[in-house]
């Protein structure tokens, strides 16, 4: 892993090439150790531009787009803006998607992972922010709250009432504040990448429970502010799920994660 | 004591029911481990169709007042058990599937990245490699 301090402006992009992120297929470089994963099921409207977003304000960090089994021409468009893109056979869902990316990055023993969500609700300009913290010793996982600063994010009363209920409790469990477990933008590093690919990730999508897996698993989970910009569809909060479904299994879960021994180290 | 019509009737399904589950097991189209469920669930429900001594003391065990809601509910706690274990089997399945389709997923980039450095001819620079034909 990298040692010398990165200055938040420039992170990773040191000896590479600033324009080399245009050219095609350069986004796979070996010179970084981030990775950023992004899983995308019908985004050909978005992923263009977010890709592109990315590569203009973290430049030299490679991108892998999971397709999960889309229909129109999400894997075409980002793989001729240059990313990585791993195709699942049919659509499996989010959590599945997600997945796919932290055994990947496991496999190829990537230091340090950023999830982002491909709908472009993601400011990609809090990429460099994330890594920054990640970097920093006694951080495996950090997620970008959308709730902790300045934010113009507006949810439906129901799912905001959600949010903040199993985030509380997940609070109280983890005994640090957690305001937005349902956020896609996290990075996670070295063993929560590895704890990411097995077989304790939940397979549909990952909420407070697994916040509170990974600080029962004795890794340290921290929020950042990050700005995000609402999304039109309004689709990545509960990614299709009814809410009352979502009640019962985020409760059903957060209680037999209480229940399991609890391990004693990571 | 148990009309006859009813006794004929549950004795026949039952013959039924463990012959197709033995024929099934014999061709192939079953596993064993799935036909021990349904065997048991047979073998007991003959049992208790053949003697109704037994089914009579069950039902004073249990405070039925019919032989037949006796019947009745032995056969569904059988299949409720035989439906749970299809459930534990269908999540253990379920987390297979995912585990192979993100194996199966990863494999087929790298596949075909490799085709690509190699410099293979029929190599095609385009992504989808599935959904469209």
């Amino acid at each position: 892993m990298k040692t010398e301090t990165l200055e938040p402006g420039e992170s990773i992009a040191s000896g590479d090439n600033p324009g080399s992120s245009k050219e095609k297929k350069s986004s796979m470089s070996p010179v970084s150790d981030v990775l950023i994963i992004m899983p995308a099921f019908n985004e050909e409207l978005n992923i263009g531009s977010v890709l592109e977003d990315i590569y203009k304000e973290a430049p030299g960090i490679p991108v892998l787009v999971i397709n999960d089994g889309s229909g129109d021409k999400t894997a075409e468009i980002a793989t001729k803006t240059g990313a990585e893109v791993i195709t699942l056979p049919y659509n499996s869902g989010y959590g599945v998607a997600l997945q796919t990316g932290f055994v990947y990055a496991h496999q190829r023993k990537i230091p340090i992972v950023i999830q982002m969500d491909s709908d472009g609700q993601h400011d990609a300009r809090f990429i460099k922010t994330l890594i920054e913290e990640i970097r920093k010793p006694d951080t495996d996982v950090v997620i970008g709250s959308r709730f902790l600063g300045a934010c113009e994010y507006k949810a439906g009363l129901l799912k905001r009432a959600g949010m903040l209920f199993f985030g509380a409790i997940a609070s109280l469990i983890v005994g640090r504040k957690v305001t937005d477990p349902t956020s896609g933008f996290q990075a996670a590093k070295g063993k929560a990448i590895e704890f990411a690919a097995s077989d304790f990730y939940p397979p549909d999508y990952p909420d407070a429970d697994f916040i509170i897996l990974l600080h029962r698993h004795g890794f340290k989970v921290k929020e950042i502010p990050v700005a995000m910009r609402p999304n039109a569809q309004n689709k990545t909060m509960h990614r299709g799920h009814k809410t009352l479904y979502y009640v019962f299994k985020m409760g059903l879960s957060i209680v037999v994660t209480l229940l399991r021994k609890k391990p004693e180290s990571k | 004591m148990m009309p006859p019509k009813i006794k004929i009737i549950a004795i026949l399904i039952c013959v039924f029911l463990l012959s197709y589950v033995f024929e099934l097991v014999r061709r192939k189209h079953l596993t064993e481990e799935y036909s021990l469920g349904w065997l048991v669930t047979g073998v007991s429900m003959l049992t208790l169709s053949i003697f109704e001594d037994l089914l009579k003391w069950i039902s004073d065990l249990v405070g039925a007042t019919l032989f037949t809601s006796t019947l009745f509910f032995f056969g569904l706690v059988f299949l409720m058990v035989i439906c749970l274990h299809f459930s534990i089997r269908i999540s253990a399945l379920t987390n297979q599937v995912r585990r192979l389709t993100q194996h199966v997923a990863i494999l087929d980039t790298e596949k075909e990245n490799l085709r690509k450095a190699l410099g293979d001819p029929s190599f095609e620079d385009v992504a989808p490699r599935r959904g469209k034909f």
